[in-house]
């Protein structure tokens, strides 16, 4: 007894710093793994506040950009209506149409803190569980893909962005559907890398990117980027494929949350047949 | 006393808010990130005690985590980095910075002083900070690449400030 007293008070400072080193690293490995605990998201929500504060301020600055964006946008969605387009028939008729039922609504927020230079970078924005965000949800902008919804507060909800080791987004080359998986690599916020495109399958640089409907995060179509550099190794099975970002995530400061109201469905289906094995 | 507790309270929420308004934008590649907020760590008195130095490391990482994500990064190189210096400072300070309770810095220990000290300490933070981010060895030499150019633009950093702060209040 009196030894260990001894120990202790000989080496008190160094089991100070073990105990709270080992917190740490308890609580880090906590977050990677399950990505969220309640307290966490308190101190998330005053950090978000505060940048909030910040952005409020810094968003002036480049507002010329922001809605040139947004028209450019607009352009585009109107030349997509219905009358834009020129009636070629002879008969004009309504019917009650029951055969499209919608399964993706949109909710767009505003980006308050964002990172793109370091390995791991996440994004806040200002809409939270209150406007109907929920974990897993995809994240687009008016350019294309973003990331997806890790956590969520009341306000504030953050994004894991493509430019994350852990974000793996299903995606596919739009000329002829071969399908891989997006990785960042961690060297330039400008590109990331598409894997696992089979060999056999022909890919050109120039060819454009976008997702497919393999998960339940986004919908099929939404824009990636462009193959920017292709290589195939000797023995290789897998296409090296380097992928221009369509979106610039610098400058990020208007995104479209992906709300899927058929994912539920999806998910349980594919629980009860995972559980059947 | 209170004065002296005011000072370093002043210096560190100036630290922290040069860190996250202007240090933490300047993006320039994904290589170089910075880090200024350890200089609160580095700069407090010699004479302070082992576990005090500990306990501020700690509550100054816990404090900067809030502002990043994940949680628990800062936190944990902080610590390490001021359970470090406890041993640097046995090794590199003499007994009359500890008699006079000295604050390392700059203009009172030297350049080539306090720009050894600055490096081996940030560059142990970094080290720390960078391989857990990264969170496993797959990346070693990108990862640690990361770390040198880091801790280089973080020293630079840190002794420009030291030069611009301390040159001007040497002169009045």
């Amino acid at each position: 007894m009196r030894n260990l007293l001894f120990f202790l008070y000989k080496y008190y400072t160094f089991l100070l710093f073990f105990s709270l080193e080992l917190f740490s690293l308890i609580i880090l490995y906590q977050y990677n793994t399950y990505q969220r605990a309640s307290f966490l998201n308190t101190t998330g929500a005053i950090a978000a506040s505060f940048y909030e504060k910040v952005n409020n301020t810094t968003s002036y600055f480049s507002l010329r950009r922001i809605n040139d964006s947004l028209l450019t946008e607009n352009a585009r969605l109107r030349t997509l209506q219905l009358n834009a387009y020129y009636q070629n028939g002879f008969t004009l008729s309504t019917l009650n149409d029951t055969n499209y039922k919608q399964q993706y609504s949109y909710i767009s927020a505003n980006v308050v803190n964002n990172s793109v230079i370091r390995r791991n970078n996440y994004i806040t924005i200002d809409k939270g569980r209150l406007h109907g965000i929920e974990p897993n949800m995809g994240v687009i902008s008016s350019n294309g893909v973003v990331g997806i919804v890790t956590a969520v507060s009341e306000h504030f909800s953050t994004i894991r962005s493509a430019l994350n080791k852990d974000t793996k987004i299903s995606a596919m080359l739009k000329k002829n559907g071969a399908f891989g998986s997006l990785e960042w690599k961690g060297d330039n916020p400008k590109y990331t890398n598409l894997v696992d495109v089979n060999k056999h399958v022909q890919v050109k640089v120039g060819d454009e990117v976008i997702t497919n409907n393999f998960s339940t995060i986004f919908p099929v179509g939404i824009p990636v980027g462009v193959i920017s550099e292709q290589s195939l190794d000797a023995g290789d099975n897998f296409h090296t494929l380097k992928v221009e970002l369509y979106t610039d995530f610098s400058t990020l400061r208007n995104v479209y949350v992906i709300r899927n109201k058929f994912r539920d469905e999806q998910v349980e289906l594919e629980r009860q047949v995972k559980g059947d094995h | 006393m209170i004065i002296e507790l005011l000072t370093y309270l002043g210096r560190f929420i100036l630290l922290l808010l040069l860190q996250l308004l202007v240090i933490k934008n300047i993006e320039l590649s994904t290589f170089i990130n910075p880090y200024i907020y350890p200089l609160f760590i580095l700069t407090l008195p010699v004479s302070t005690k082992p576990w005090q130095v500990v306990l501020i490391s700690f509550i100054t990482g816990f404090i900067v985590d809030s502002f990043y994500i994940p949680f628990g990064l800062h936190m944990a190189a902080t610590t390490f980095m001021g359970y470090l210096r406890i041993f640097y400072l046995k090794f590199a300070a003499n007994k009359e910075d500890f008699d006079a309770k000295l604050a390392p810095n700059l203009s009172r220990k030297g350049p080539v002083w306090f720009v050894l000290y600055c490096l081996v300490l940030i560059f142990a933070h970094h080290t720390v900070l960078f391989y857990l981010e990264v969170y496993s060895f797959s990346e070693f030499f990108r990862t640690f690449s990361r770390v040198f150019a880091s801790s280089i633009a973080s020293v630079a950093l840190i002794t420009l400030g030291q030069v611009l702060f301390y040159k001007a209040a040497q002169r009045k």
